[in-house]
């Protein structure tokens, strides 16, 4: 593919989020996505009157109790007289929700657009939101560990990993999460021994492999060409982009590494040039709401061979500290999971990275970062290709 | 503006679908828009929906819904929590980049099993508003009282376009609502559900769902004989609190009619039809004053298959009103058409798109 079929050239000017928590009781819905709005405002220099379009996303409805909930926030996030468009893909919907603002910016509809992901778990119950009983359907009441587990055991049979594997990259990344301001959890006395002793959850998933709920908004200012360029700090260049899914539950599907996840890869591997994401990508913000995830998704995604990626877990390839592919500089999921949001997270992450603007968790000499999103029974998917230099 | 056309649609609205799934609902629908067109899911570039959880009574619903698109090989896919019409706005967008060349669009509701004007409540400010419960036929009637007050229509204003929409329905087998000898009488002898308002005043409500399928410029023509083509296509959302809006106006809708107007070269109103997504016929008035289409008097002739008053499925009507105008140009019924599509309490957020004939 070439640079044309990505359309106008796109750019994250500014990034803003929220300090991510169990409840943030101070603030109503609309006075935490505004919170995260004005922040990413500021960082990208710009007014609301500088908005084109917003573009904002989030899981479940229930998850608030709110339908349709763009209609309510239409004023906190300075829409009246604008255009506003409300994404929901599951899991992976702050992924998909920036690459729908994205697209604006592509198809060179709008100049500027703001985008957010948001959820406030706190002002519903999401185990209710999720526990709705059907008519003629049977609830396995397993929730998503139970679902996940039977496909990380699937992986852990087929790799031979180790058993601590999952543990190594929970521990990495909460020790990642005290480097970031922003992240949920922050467990300073944390030990290794802490994490392999927690209770099992959904065998083998322990609590402390699992990631939080919390309340929380990311938002992004996407421009164009022009507009990145006028900006006078740094930006982040979208260099690919890519959006796939796929049926939930058919024979032969391979659910450790769906090939939705493997052709999304593809393509936004190809958008941007990218032949060896392993040397070509600097750092990697990936959805991993279960630690073992991030094993399955280096292979899934390119970064490692097949039945390969535990080994990069095991010998710190991907710590913040030593390894030459950092993933989840931030805490990741494991550390702060606003579901609406979390998607979003990962892709802002990966633009501060190559701003060099990630503070304490920053790579050194980031030029490429990758975002990555997944949500359903991973079956949908949305990823990013973020880069200091203009593609 | 790259030239994206509607090639074809199919539609399905009853009254209650009290036993079929999403997916058994929209199965015949997809194929039916695709096979119009002689396409495959393998041919189809970007795939985008609209549905809601609250109709579905259940968190991800449209996860499941995806069966019926036939997602595997995987898809390039996206989904909006609103109307249809909005999904196909975001495929008119990716279209727009220009690195694919089809998208099908789809998007259902089922309101019918539960009290759709009391779900509707929770779309309401959750913290001042929505804790009152005020249902969605009382809060369309607030909106009527005042236009009536306002002295800009009278009851048997109203009552004609009730009218007006039963007699164009007939014949629509997609219309819950239709009479081809419905009188001002008639309807004005209707009890009132919601002072102002009475049955014939409100949408019929409806389940059911909408495909449509867009093509790009020659591929549109390789498609279909007479594409509609989307010369104008904008939306626009006003402030959600009902106490800080004059309901009598709906300035969104102008706003969208107005930037889609720029795009196409022509105006709104110089369209030869225009089917409009009103949940009563105050709204269906306040619409026709906001984007100049004059009343039922003029050259407009507004909602040809019965509108949404004839049949409204909460988060299809919008793109039902698209479908409904691209058929009446792709079959050369008109040159021009203009369709809307509305979200939220009284109008607050309006989509515009206008169409033309080759």
């Amino acid at each position: 593919m070439t640079v044309g079929t990505l359309g106008e050239r796109t750019a994250v000017l500014g990034v803003g989020q929220t300090k991510y928590q169990s409840t943030r009781g101070d603030v109503s819905i609309a006075g935490l996505v505004r919170e995260a709005a004005i922040r990413a405002l500021e960082d990208a220099a710009c007014t609301w009157a500088d908005i084109d379009a917003v573009v904002i996303g989030k899981a479940p409805d229930f998850f608030e109790g709110l339908m349709m909930p763009e209609l309510f926030l239409a004023d906190a996030l300075g829409c009246v007289g604008k255009p506003i468009l409300r994404v929901h893909t599951a899991g992976s919907v702050g992924g998909s929700t920036a690459l729908v603002a994205a697209s604006l910016i592509q198809g060179r509809i709008h100049r500027r657009v703001l985008t957010i992901g948001f959820e406030k778990q706190s002002e519903s119950n999401a185990t209710w939101a999720l526990s709705l009983p059907q008519p003629f359907s049977v609830s396995i009441n397993a929730g998503a560990g139970g679902y996940f587990s039977p496909i990380i055991r699937r992986y852990m049979a087929r790799s031979g990993a180790p058993e601590l594997i999952g543990c190594m990259v929970a521990f990495k990344d909460r020790q990642h999460a005290l480097r970031n301001p922003y992240a949920h959890l922050h467990q300073p006395d944390l030990t290794f021994d802490q994490v392999v002793e927690a209770p099992m959850l959904w065998d083998p998933i322990r609590f402390s492999e699992t990631c939080p709920s919390s309340d929380g908004a990311c938002a992004m200012v996407l421009g164009d060409e022009a507009a990145g360029d006028a900006a006078d700090g740094p930006v982040a260049w979208v260099h690919g982009t890519a959006m796939r899914s796929e049926a939930n539950n058919f024979p032969g599907r391979d659910e450790v590494s769906p090939q939705a996840s493997r052709d999304a890869a593809a393509e936004v591997f190809a958008k941007a040039g990218i032949t060896d994401p392993r040397s070509e990508i600097d750092v990697v913000e990936m959805y991993v709401p279960f630690s073992w995830y991030e094993p399955m998704w280096l292979e899934s995604l390119g970064f490692a061979e097949r039945d390969q990626g535990w080994r990069m877990v095991e010998d710190g390839s991907t710590n913040l500290d030593g390894g030459d592919l950092p993933v989840n500089c931030s805490g990741g999921v494991l550390s702060s999971n606003p579901i609406g949001a979390s998607g979003m997270i990962r892709f802002a992450e990966a633009a501060l990275q190559v701003r060099g603007m990630a503070g304490d968790h920053q790579v050194d000499g980031a030029r490429r970062a990758f975002g990555h999103a997944y949500g359903g029974g991973a079956q949908y998917f949305a990823m990013w290709v973020v880069g200091a230099d203009k593609p | 503006m790259r030239e994206v056309a509607i090639v074809s649609s199919a539609i399905h609205q009853v009254e209650a679908l009290t036993f079929t799934t999403d997916v058994q609902l929209m199965v015949p629908l997809i194929n039916e828009a695709r096979d119009a067109v002689g396409l495959t899911q393998a041919d189809i570039g970007f795939t985008c929906s609209g549905s809601s959880d609250f109709l579905a009574g259940q968190g991800f619903s449209f996860v499941q819904t995806l069966d019926a698109v036939g997602a595997f090989p995987p898809i390039a896919e996206s989904h909006v929590e609103m109307d249809g019409a909005f999904a196909l706005y975001e495929a008119w967008v990716k279209l727009q980049i220009g690195e694919i060349d089809t998208a099908l669009v789809y998007s259902y509701g089922k309101s019918s099993p539960g009290s759709r004007r009391d779900v509707l409540a929770v779309q309401l400010d959750p913290y001042a508003v929505a804790p009152l419960w005020p249902d969605a036929h009382a809060v369309a009637a607030l909106q009527a009282r005042l236009l009536l007050e306002s002295g800009a229509v009278t009851a048997e204003d109203l009552a004609a376009i009730a009218v007006r929409s039963q007699r164009n329905a007939v014949g629509n087998p997609n219309a819950l609502r239709a009479s081809a000898d419905v009188t001002v009488d008639d309807v004005l002898a209707g009890g009132v559900v919601a002072d102002p308002l009475r049955a014939a005043d409100l949408a019929a409500e409806a389940d059911g769902g909408c495909a449509v399928v867009l093509a790009a410029g020659d591929r549109a023509r390789e498609l279909c004989e007479r594409p509609a083509w989307i010369r104008g296509i904008d939306h626009r959302i006003d402030a959600h609190g009902l106490g800080v809006r004059d309901l009598t106006r709906a300035p969104s809708a102008a706003l969208a009619a107005g930037k889609a107007a720029e795009r196409a070269g022509f105006a709104a109103n110089d369209v030869d039809v225009a089917e409009l997504h009103a949940a009563s016929t105050a709204q269906a008035h306040v619409l026709a004053t906001e984007m100049g289409l004059g009343g039922t008097g003029g050259s407009v002739r507004i909602d040809p298959s019965g509108g949404s008053l004839a049949a409204d499925t909460l988060m299809a009507a919008g793109l039902v009103r698209i479908a409904e105008a691209a058929r009446r140009v792709s079959g050369g019924e008109a040159h021009r058409a203009l369709a809307h599509a509305s979200s939220g309490p009284c109008l607050q957020q309006n989509l515009v798109c206008l169409l033309e004939g080759e």
